[in-house]
């Protein structure tokens, strides 16, 4: 099983979603979080006083999909996430050791869906 | 966990000392009250009275409410600028103020600025309101056609509203016992004899013949100048180049503005202490000021930052109020909106003095109110205008020379040197007995958290990292409550 993990930019969450569902993906985490990378921050004033901000506003969505599906949720997600300009966000493949549902006390593949 | 249990330690410890002293000060307003009954039979003369007039009446208890209405204004203003960890905490500086100041103003302090007296300090004749009537009096010669008792809780609004606008300066790191005992002797020992001076029976800044409609120089140039005092004792916050000290909810800051802007027309048009022309002349130049500060505000940053902020525009609007202030009764629209216009350059550019001096005025009181209000007082001095007032002078630019100009000076000088006195004996002695400033660690927890035992927002508090248990909410019959550790 395989993790797939996207940061992506907020506005760009619907048509994630959408790609995704396209594709039968139904199940995923969506946090708000904030980071840095290449992508510049902004400056803001109050009365005057000047602050950059530098940790921006980005979407994480976790999905935990079973191996072979794994880099055609990846693709799906940076196809529907892609502007082209820095900021994009980035999507990380991470190896799920186990999955335990905890209703029916399911392991494996099958706990998946 | 040692520093936030450090900090809850350090904490108890002045529970006592500073309930104790709130204690002893309410106690000696209340004996002073009883002492003053004991010899009742020296009651004031009160001369012949006019009578009361029900429209004039009617206007000053909705002006007595506005005003009031002014002080949860101020709450919402101070406290979305702060951070969401301080926010009840600002809150509560205002709040706190109409409680205290209330008790202090119909035990003492309206008889200590409105009884016949020195011309510097009111007499005991008004202690406990005795002789505060539904009768209609006269003041320096001239007959109030409203009762006595709306007068003095019209007055009260503005007592309590002065000192609450020096919390801004000291946001975020003063102890709120402090805070409550500093305001109550500040109210007694600055508000009351300035008020005195300026308003009161036989005050010297009256009868010297310096203008102050209502309240440039005794609300605004003390309370701007003891913020300016009192934030540099305290000293800075300790914050660090990665604090993020951006304010937290400027939504909040606009509702404020917005309360503090209907609630002036109280402040101001009230001044007229009637319902006729001069209240609706102050009423008018009053919304022309404000609007044009806040404008021009923006305008400025437009030019300089290239974006026009919302603060920006909040800070102007408020700083417009004040300079109007002292002005509101004498001055046309035409001289409203010089007078506007120059305030939000003014201020302006003593925000910017006060990147360079280094004090830390957390929400430029100083910058806003006190030179603020000094524009506004020698404003009077230029377009002070005996066709608006005929109780007036003319100014310097209508045509009156520089006499009057000269009596704002002598009423500015007055009221700095008074502010700065006072505030440094009060807060000097509270600082040896008492400590101004809290803990590091509960400055870095917040102020709601460390002198609330309170979160505005729920999460805040697992925010700042400080909750190691969330408590439990629901606590079955005998068992045992975890507590919030901070």
């Amino acid at each position: 099983m395989i993790k797939v993990e996207a940061l992506i930019r907020p506005q760009k969450l619907d048509d994630v979603k959408t790609a995704l569902s396209e594709i039968g993906i139904k199940g995923m985490t969506v946090t708000e979080v904030r980071g840095s990378g290449k992508q510049k921050g902004f400056t803001q004033h109050y009365r005057g006083a000047e602050y950059t901000v530098n940790l921006l506003q980005k979407i994480k969505i976790e999905i935990v999909v079973p191996d072979s599906e794994a880099k055609m949720v990846a693709n799906t997600i940076a196809e529907a996430a892609r502007t082209g300009e820095i900021g994009d966000g980035k999507i990380f493949l991470v190896p799920v050791a186990e999955v335990i549902r905890i209703r029916t006390g399911e392991e494996g593949d099958i706990a998946l869906n | 966990m040692l520093k936030p249990v450090m900090a809850a330690l350090h904490r108890r410890s002045r529970v006592i000392p500073t309930s104790f002293l709130i204690g002893v000060l309410l106690l000696l307003s209340a004996c002073a009250v009883f002492a003053q009954d004991a010899v009742a039979a020296a009651a004031p003369a009160v001369a012949a009275a006019p009578t009361v007039d029900k429209g004039d009446t009617a206007w000053m208890l909705m002006s007595a409410a506005l005003v009031l209405l002014m002080t949860p204004g101020l709450a919402l203003f101070y406290g979305g600028m702060v951070r969401s960890k301080n926010v009840l905490n600002m809150l509560m500086q205002s709040f706190i103020a109409i409680a205290v100041v209330t008790l202090i103003w119909v035990t003492v302090g309206y008889s200590l600025a409105f009884a016949p007296g020195s011309p510097f300090l009111g007499g005991m004749d008004y202690v406990g309101l005795k002789g505060v009537g539904q009768e209609a009096f006269t003041l320096n010669g001239t007959g109030v056609t409203i009762p006595h008792q709306v007068f003095m809780i019209y007055q009260m609004m503005f007592a309590i509203i002065t000192p609450a606008l020096i919390s801004g300066a000291i946001a975020e790191r003063m102890k709120f016992g402090a805070y409550v005992i500093f305001i109550a002797l500040w109210s007694l020992l600055v508000y009351s004899p300035l008020a005195h001076m300026v308003w009161g029976e036989g005050g010297y800044l009256f009868k010297l013949g310096a203008l102050d409609f209502a309240g440039g120089t005794v609300v605004h140039i003390s309370s701007g100048i003891s913020a300016l005092v009192l934030c540099i004792m305290l000293g800075k916050r300790r914050t660090s180049s990665v604090d993020d000290l951006r304010p937290h909810n400027l939504p909040m800051t606009l509702i404020g503005t917005g309360l503090l802007w209907f609630g002036w027309f109280g402040f101001n048009a009230g001044s007229a202490v009637g319902s006729g022309g001069l209240a609706g002349s102050a009423f008018v130049v009053t919304h022309v000021a404000a609007a044009t500060a806040g404008l021009v505000w923006i305008l400025i940053e437009w030019a300089v930052l290239k974006k026009p902020t919302a603060l920006g525009f909040a800070t102007g609007a408020v700083a417009g109020l004040v300079a109007i202030t002292p002005a509101s009764g004498f001055v046309n629209a035409t001289s409203a909106i010089i007078i506007g216009a120059g305030v939000s350059v003014i201020s302006y550019l003593a925000i910017k003095i006060k990147s360079k001096a280094g004090y830390d005025d957390t929400l430029d009181v100083f910058a806003v109110h006190g030179v603020g209000g000094i524009w506004g007082a020698i404003a009077t001095g230029l377009f002070a205008s005996k066709a608006v007032n005929s109780a007036a002078v003319d100014g310097l630019f209508m045509g009156g020379g520089t006499t009057l100009l000269f009596k704002q000076l002598t009423a500015i000088g007055v009221a700095i040197a008074f502010a700065v006195v006072g505030t440094l004996l009060i807060g000097g002695v509270l600082k040896m007995v008492m400590g101004l400033k809290v803990s590091e660690s509960e400055e870095q927890a917040g102020l709601d958290l460390t002198q609330h035992d309170e979160s505005a927002y729920a999460g805040a508090s697992l925010d700042s990292g400080m909750v190691a248990h969330q408590a439990v909410t629901s606590v079955p019959l005998g068992a045992t409550k975890v507590e919030t550790a901070h």
